[in-house]
């Protein structure tokens, strides 16, 4: 019966034509499904897209949303393997970044002796440091742990969430003791506040070492004249009557202010308020002298960078006035909650909040009325960021097919939801990670405090593309070492039996039905056309190459 | 005493009397010793470079007045600027680029920048690279429109590349630049069958973003394949320092030398956000300036007499603070200082309308005054190097008036 393979291949063809077409007013109950396993999690699993229709998408949501409820206890030892995910922040400070602070000390004090070459000998230094010891073990675990969770998580909303705060609230790791400082940051002060209040997220940012060393403000002070604990020193001969001692300005209060404005920008241009939201240059300056004495503690204080501190002598104790709210003189850290209550209660950032996580969620240009509903949700329930994202979530917005498959993946959305797609096992998460970089998002890379952009123009380009193709091509052929997928097992029993049926299972297993008929024919057709009519019969050797192909085509790239 | 003979054995002239040479790569260029064509080469400085302490105005007081601890000394002592015209004198980390201000190949432009008033580091490179100040709907960027004003066929694939993993605003739009980070892994690894297979699903592709993109790389990969860029070693002694800006300019200079048609080249380098422990003569921003100098040094020894049809820009989206911060650091400012070097350069001057420092001076009491806009620059640039007919789309809404021009270019 050589007609029913056929017939067989054309049904399945049907089944699989998926995209929007006109006449859809409604997704059905499978595009639901890749839907959200697309937008709210790093794709799906072989497996998943049933799974979830099985259950009713909306069950899931509603479990994604609460991934407190979520067990996950595969991953969750995974990560504990790794040794400074549970680590504090002043024990990773202290064990990693000590040697590194002994090192340049001992190099500086050899240089003043004689003509050394500093680098040299903490080099020499450094290389004493046993292997699990070293700086970079750090970031290392850090990457490991977010690539592992994203790609093997049950939670898969709770790290969509994750990836998409700590862009919000990028920290760069490429600056200064900031690296050993992210590990805390997105464990301590990122993960627990992510479903909570944003103010509680914002106030953990604030107050967050890794963010006040980032932006600066760790070190910003007020001006002499403005600093409250000097002015009333006394000094040592008070009691016996030789009065007052001069007031004692140490070099490093000198100069004009001695204030910084990097984070009193940042804060409300990127994190709060946005660009337009109707903040001043002044408001910047007056911000900044609020925050200052928001600051980290040193090195004989239980570690550089390892706790908060508020440091009295150091703030601004002047009278201010910030987007209209006037401090009297005499404040201290009271000052700053305070603003960052009002910030995020600001209609501004109620607005900008919404905006983002429609556009991550819904659409690179996301619309004004959606997020005009969003942003309302938000401040009506005093900034609760479940009840936000659910509010997303739930939009008409949401499960139009104007917006099915109309986002490109994110560097980390393409690279993790390839590996999904093929079950991938990871035994090494660093391969990917430097796909990463080469696609161009390298995990806390971003320099800037912008983050890594939510919109597709950024990301597609000449050079990135090519290397998202080669990357689908290596990971497909087992290239790429410590991650092992078996494309093979991915298709059922029996249906490999040629090259057309195998293209059509392996469509069906790695994209859920979302490749188009062309795309599909284009492969059968490089592949069988290559083939002399009369070489073997069709064999499993070129599978790897027809996956490649899947995860590297412009459907694939889509989410 | 710069030595000249180690530049001119590197570019091949004889020693012409005691005199300071005119600028060699004009006589370069005018003896048309390359066969391609003109190139561009855009560099961005992101974070906002500190122009004050690169082009050090040592010949006013107040300079120092504002900056105790971060000032660059005056020429003469120890870590001192490098003298450049009695009033002005260069970073002394910029050492490896005064051979081209003296022999005329090299110019600066100073009190440059964006008429905007934004201090924020994302609008104003926004700003700057859409080539519309104050405007946020421009979606394209000026380069991608410059280049494609020209109208030319055939377009190469290469003709506008940028060195990043992500292609920049500058170049974004319908010119179809293209960004790679390394040209040796710049295309398919899997053979003709998979690339071939890719190429048609990605022709096939739904029009925008993917299927545009996608062709202009398959078009761009083959070309450089058949031209093979990354076997010719840098020349005449030509060492580029490690880091991002060597290894991106290390590249276009391969992608001028093999004639693949390569007008505009962008690269851009970060790093100069100083806010705190800038330094003076020694410290953070001379470390950069260090690598940032020496890789153009190399760039232009690499490229030797092809230097003749190459001009070299800067930029930067604003400058920083007159007066140092608590932090001996610098904040977000304004006007700032542009390097242009190459063939056709007058070079050995600083340009531009130099507003002076005193308080009464300043933009908004803190920031070095804007006297040039940067889009005056570049018109010049965009229409003697690269012979953009017109510059009206290029510039929307600005008047580019060639009397505006500072000369910088023969």
């Amino acid at each position: 019966m050589k007609h029913a393979p056929k017939l067989l291949a054309g049904l399945i063809a049907l089944t699989l034509l998926t995209g929007t077409t006109s006449s859809d007013s409604k997704l059905n109950d499978r595009q639901q499904a890749l839907h959200a396993l697309n937008r709210l999690a790093f794709g799906p699993r072989p497996g998943d897209v049933d799974a979830v229709m099985k259950d009713g998408v909306n069950t899931w949501i509603e479990q994604q949303l609460h991934p407190e409820g979520i067990p996950d206890r595969a991953v969750e030892a995974r990560i504990a393997t790794l040794p400074t995910m549970t680590l504090s922040n002043a024990q990773i400070v202290k064990t990693y970044y000590e040697p590194v602070l002994m090192a340049r000390k001992q190099a500086n004090a050899e240089a003043k002796n004689g003509d050394v070459d500093k680098k040299d000998v903490r080099r020499e230094l450094m290389a004493d440091v046993p292997p699990n010891q070293r700086p970079q073990v750090v970031m290392n675990d850090l990457v490991a742990q977010r690539i592992l969770r994203a790609a093997e998580s049950d939670r898969q909303l709770n790290e969509v969430m994750v990836d998409f705060w700590m862009n919000h609230f990028n920290v760069f790791a490429g600056k200064g003791i900031d690296r050993f400082l992210l590990t805390s940051y997105e464990r301590d002060v990122i993960r627990p506040h992510i479903w909570g209040r944003f103010e509680d997220l914002l106030m953990a940012t604030a107050k967050s070492p890794a963010m006040l060393f980032y932006l600066d403000n760790a070190r910003s002070m007020a001006a002499p004249e403005n600093r409250p604990a000097m002015q009333q020193q006394r000094g040592f001969g008070g009691r016996f009557g030789f009065g007052r001692r001069a007031i004692v300005v140490h070099p490093q209060q000198q100069g004009q202010g001695g204030l910084n404005e990097n984070y009193a920008r940042e804060i409300m241009e990127l994190h709060t308020l946005g660009v337009d939201g109707g903040y001043t240059q002044k408001d910047v300056t007056e911000l900044a002298r609020v925050l200052t004495g928001w600051s980290i503690s040193r090195e004989r204080e239980g570690g550089e960078g390892a706790t908060f501190v508020f440091r009295a002598q150091m703030h601004d104790a002047g009278a201010k006035t910030v987007l209209g709210i006037r401090f009297a003189p005499g404040g201290g850290i009271e000052e700053g909650e305070r603003m960052i209550h009002v910030l995020a209660h600001h209609p501004a950032t109620a607005h900008r909040i919404a905006y983002k996580l429609c556009q991550r969620l819904v659409a690179d240009e996301p619309p004004p009325a959606l997020v005009a509903r969003v942003a309302k949700k938000f401040l009506a329930t005093d900034g609760d960021l479940r009840q936000t994202v659910r509010a997303v979530i739930e939009s008409p917005e949401f499960w139009s097919p104007a917006s099915y498959r109309a986002k490109v993946k994110s560097p980390f959305e393409y690279t993790i939801s390839a590996v999904r797609a093929v079950n991938a096992q990871i035994t090494d998460p660093a391969p990917i990670a430097r796909a990463l970089q080469q696609i161009g998002e390298p995990l806390y890379g971003a320099q800037p405090p912008t983050g890594y952009s939510d919109k597709a123009d950024v990301w597609i380009n000449t050079g990135a593309l090519m290397n998202r193709l080669n990357f689908a091509l290596s990971l497909a052929s087992n290239k790429l070492p410590g991650v092992h997928g078996d494309v093979v097992s991915l298709i059922p029993a029996g249906q490999a039996a040629d090259a057309s049926h195998s293209v059509e299972a392996l469509a069906l297993a790695l994209t859920g039905g979302n490749l188009t008929e062309e795309t599909r024919s284009i492969i059968k057709s490089r592949i069988v056309e290559r083939k002399a009519p009369s070489e073997d019969p069709w064999d499993n050797t070129q599978l790897p190459t027809v996956a490649g192909l899947i995860l590297g085509s412009p459907e694939f790239q889509r989410q | 005493m710069i030595d000249r003979r180690i530049f001119l054995k590197s570019s091949g002239l004889a020693l012409v009397g005691g005199s300071l040479l005119p600028n060699v790569f004009v006589k370069m260029a005018n003896a048309a010793t390359t066969k391609g064509g003109k190139t561009l080469v855009a560099i961005f400085q992101r974070g906002a470079v500190d122009g004050l302490n690169v082009i050090v105005p040592f010949g006013e007081k107040a300079y120092y007045d504002a900056r105790p601890t971060i000032a660059v000394p005056r020429p003469g002592v120890d870590g001192g600027a490098i003298d450049l015209d009695g009033f002005f004198g260069l970073h002394p980390s910029l050492a490896s680029l005064t051979p081209y201000f003296k022999d005329h190949s090299a110019a600066f432009v100073h009190a440059v920048g964006s008429p905007d008033a934004t201090r924020s580091h994302f609008d104003a490179q926004d700003f700057m690279e859409s080539g519309t100040p104050g405007v946020k709907s421009t979606e394209d960027g000026f380069l991608s429109r410059a280049v494609g004003v020209k109208k030319e066929t055939p377009v190469s694939p290469l003709r506008a590349v940028a060195l990043s993993p992500a292609l920049p605003r500058i170049l974004a739009g319908s010119a179809g630049a293209v960004a790679m980070t390394n040209l040796s892994q710049f295309g398919i690894r899997g053979g003709a069958n998979v690339s071939g297979g890719f190429e048609s699903m990605y022709a096939e592709a739904v029009a925008g973003t993917l299927g545009g993109t996608a062709k202009e790389s398959f078009e761009a990969a083959r070309i450089l394949k058949s031209a093979d860029p990354q076997k010719l070693q840098p020349e005449n002694g030509a060492v580029y320092p490690n880091g991002p800006l060597g290894n991106s300019l290390r590249q276009i200079a391969q992608l001028i030398k093999s004639n693949v048609g390569l007008e505009v080249a962008f690269a851009d380098v970060s790093g100069w956000d100083t806010h705190a422990g800038e330094g003076g003569a020694q410290g953070q921003l001379a470390n950069n300036l260090r690598n940032f100098s020496d890789a153009i040094a190399a760039f232009t020894r690499d490229l030797g007499s092809r230097m003749g049809d190459v001009v070299l820009v800067t930029m930067s989206e604003f400058g920083r603070t007159v007066r140092e911060n608590g932090n001996r650091g610098t904040d977000h400012g304004h006007a700032n200082v542009m390097l242009v070097l190459g063939g056709g350069v007058k070079g050995g001057k600083v340009y531009g309308k130099w507003p002076g420092l005193s308080s009464q001076q300043l933009y908004e009491n803190r920031d070095l005054a804007i006297t040039t806009d940067f889009r005056d620059v570049f018109s010049e640039l965009l229409t003697k190097q690269l012979a953009v007919p017109s510059l009206k789309s290029v510039f929307p809404g600005y008047d580019t008036l060639p009397s505006k021009w500072k000369g910088i270019l023969a």
